[in-house]
């Protein structure tokens, strides 16, 4: 590559993506303006190309709905989506997300949201479990029906995404006027794959959502190992996979969320190999069984649900994590300095071992 | 130089940007010690900044790659320290007060940082010497996988003393020393040979070694206010490749 002229004065966007998470164990209100100054403290980690938070505890008003936060790019698309929520779901409330007119987002797509409960008499899919039939659902109006896309679709929480940095997002969204016991930021710099709304960060399934900095080298495997078990990728970020992996792995697997973040970030065999008799034959399962589960590639991921909050990297740590508790608060970030940001004085911070999942939950 | 009479900088609010131009007008306007007060993440504080006499005093979190290309000034951190430290250093000192995060010291070739508590994966790989040139990494806590990989000079020295990992964790992370053909690692303790990366052989430390260990253990102990004694009342192990040139062979054969 040949050195660009007046090299002494080239800006280069050096960024990698940004995540930052908390969660309050005694379910204590935390104000959008948190992780909003959070993400700002790591702004240079992305480059405007997305920024999304996910929020838990927002809607107590209609907890026991399903909110459909839905992502349309025509009238027309929201109104087919709208079409087939009502064939599948009782619609408790119909809303546009309050947004506000930001200089920085332009030509947002159109953003509503839906608080539903399921149909006594469904009209397919009768014999599914609940949970099933809302995945179901929504993998139907994400394949099916055009310009339309379901953003988050569990209970007392959403996504707020797109493209954009996350502070603009946030401004967009007005998610300062929020109240949640759980956050999670992101901050985007897409590598390989395409910046669109949909396409930001996190991405969900039920309650599940996700965010991450890396990549999923992986994509391509665990997507077709996805689609036999009918999970479909429509979104077009590797991101994806991780959230229907885990509602597969979790939920209908039953396996805990520690024994699904060793089928994602598995030890390597020789390390396997050391270990007590029984813990090997364990492990040597977890990885012949979900061989095509496991995340390859760089990864700093949070995983959230309506009480948990996980973090994870690659089991060779290609990505920060830093790990921070104070009183009832659990932090995750991709830098120490974005946490100091928001809590000065910490009762002890570290950053977790490469594989090791890191597991805050919210008590009773 | 009495704390009073440095030069201060308020970092609270400020961008990297401003943040960097303004050390950088202190700098070029004389101030030879400088204290940055309220550092929260601003990137890429001290890069390329020439002068052995230049003397920054830092509190909080300084952010991503802080001294990198740095050629001379003293730091001195009191917190931790994020990713990207002294990346390329080429001269200076550098002391931490904290733990530091991934790929410190990243193909340093110069000066010395000390490290009070642990650091994370991927430190102090690539790190070279040549001449009167000779990085020396001093790291107190426990190291993550990858230290020193790809080594080819220079000398980092692991303790584990200072960690805040539980004590069942080992000192060293796996693929230590993988790929390093030169310089060397010195480990106050064990090294479980599993961890050691393909060539090298952990042996105790001759005369010479351990002169060169002590002279940099007592300097640490000073910046850091420690004892050296407590420290170096251990046995060390120093992990180096088995041969001159372990990779001589790997293109194309000289013999």
């Amino acid at each position: 590559m040949k050195a660009p002229a007046r090299f002494w004065d080239f800006n280069k966007d050096i960024s990698g993506c940004g995540v930052f998470g908390v969660l309050h164990k005694k379910r204590g209100p935390i104000g959008g303006d948190m992780p909003i100054k959070a993400m700002c403290t790591m702004h240079d980690r992305g480059n405007g190309q997305g920024g999304g938070f996910a929020a838990y505890g927002i809607y107590p008003e209609f907890k026991d709905c399903y909110a459909f936060h839905m992502l349309c790019e025509t009238q027309e698309g929201l109104d087919n989506a709208e079409a087939v929520i009502k064939t599948f779901f009782d619609i408790k409330e119909s809303q546009p997300i309050p947004t506000r007119r930001t200089l920085a987002i332009k030509n947002p797509p159109i953003v509503w949201r839906f608080f539903l409960t399921p149909k006594a008499d469904r009209p397919k899919w009768k014999d599914a479990t609940e949970a099933d039939y809302i995945v179901s659902v929504v993998m139907h109006i994400n394949k099916d029906v055009k310009d339309a896309f379901v953003l988050s679709s569990g209970k007392d929480m959403g996504a707020f995404k797109g493209v954009g940095f996350p502070e603009d997002i946030a401004d967009f969204f007005r998610l300062d006027e929020y109240k949640g016991y759980i956050w999670t930021g992101h901050n985007r710099f897409p590598t390989n794959s395409q910046a669109w709304w949909g396409g930001a960060h996190p991405f969900t399934l039920l309650d599940w959502a996700i965010v991450h900095n890396g990549e999923i080298s992986s994509y391509g495997i665990n997507r077709r190992y996805l689609a036999q078990h009918d999970y479909l990728c429509t979104l077009h970020t590797d991101t994806e996979v991780v959230a229907y992996l885990l509602d597969m792995l979790t939920r209908k697997h039953k396996l805990s969320l520690r024994m699904a973040s060793y089928i994602f970030a598995p030890p390597f065999w020789d390390e396997i190999d050391r270990m007590p008799l029984a813990q090997q034959e364990a492990f040597r399962a977890l990885r012949m069984v979900y061989g095509p589960a496991m995340l390859n590639g760089p990864f700093a991921i949070l995983v959230t649900n309506n009480t948990t909050m996980m973090g994870l990297n690659d089991r060779v740590k290609l990505r920060p994590l830093l790990v921070a508790e104070k009183d009832d608060m659990v932090f995750m970030s991709s830098e120490e300095s974005s946490i100091r940001e928001v809590q000065r004085d910490l009762d002890r911070i570290w950053a977790p071992k490469a594989g090791e999942p890191v597991i805050a939950e919210v008590e009773a | 130089m009495a704390a009073d009479s440095r030069f201060v900088l308020n970092a609270e609010g400020l961008y990297y940007k401003q943040l960097n131009e303004q050390i950088r007008a202190a700098v070029r306007s004389g101030h030879k010690a400088i204290e940055l007060c309220n550092v929260r993440g601003q990137r890429y504080i001290g890069n390329s900044l020439d002068g052995e006499d230049i003397d920054i005093v830092i509190h909080g979190v300084p952010g991503q790659d802080m001294a990198a290309f740095m050629r001379g000034p003293h730091l001195t951190v009191y917190g931790n320290a994020q990713d990207g430290v002294g990346n390329t250093m080429d001269a200076g000192e550098i002391v931490i007060h904290g733990m530091v995060g991934d790929v410190l010291g990243y193909a340093m070739r110069g000066g010395r940082i000390f490290v009070k508590g642990d650091a994370g994966y991927r430190c102090g790989i690539h790190m070279k010497a040549y001449m009167e040139k000779f990085p020396v990494l001093v790291i107190g806590g426990k190291a993550g996988d990858f230290l020193g990989e790809y080594m080819a000079g220079g000398a980092i020295i692991l303790l584990g003393m200072f960690s805040d990992k539980p004590a069942e964790v080992p000192i060293t992370g796996r693929s230590l020393g993988t790929g390093m053909h030169g310089g060397v690692i010195y480990v106050r303790g064990e090294v479980p040979a599993h961890q050691l990366g393909a060539g090298l052989a952990a042996k105790e430390l001759d005369a010479d070694e351990r002169a060169f260990l002590e002279v940099q253990i007592r300097d640490y102990a000073a910046a850091l206010g420690l004892d050296a004694e407590a420290i170096l009342d251990a046995p060390f192990l120093r992990v180096k490749p088995y041969t001159h040139r372990p990779y001589g062979n790997m293109y194309v054969g000289t013999n």
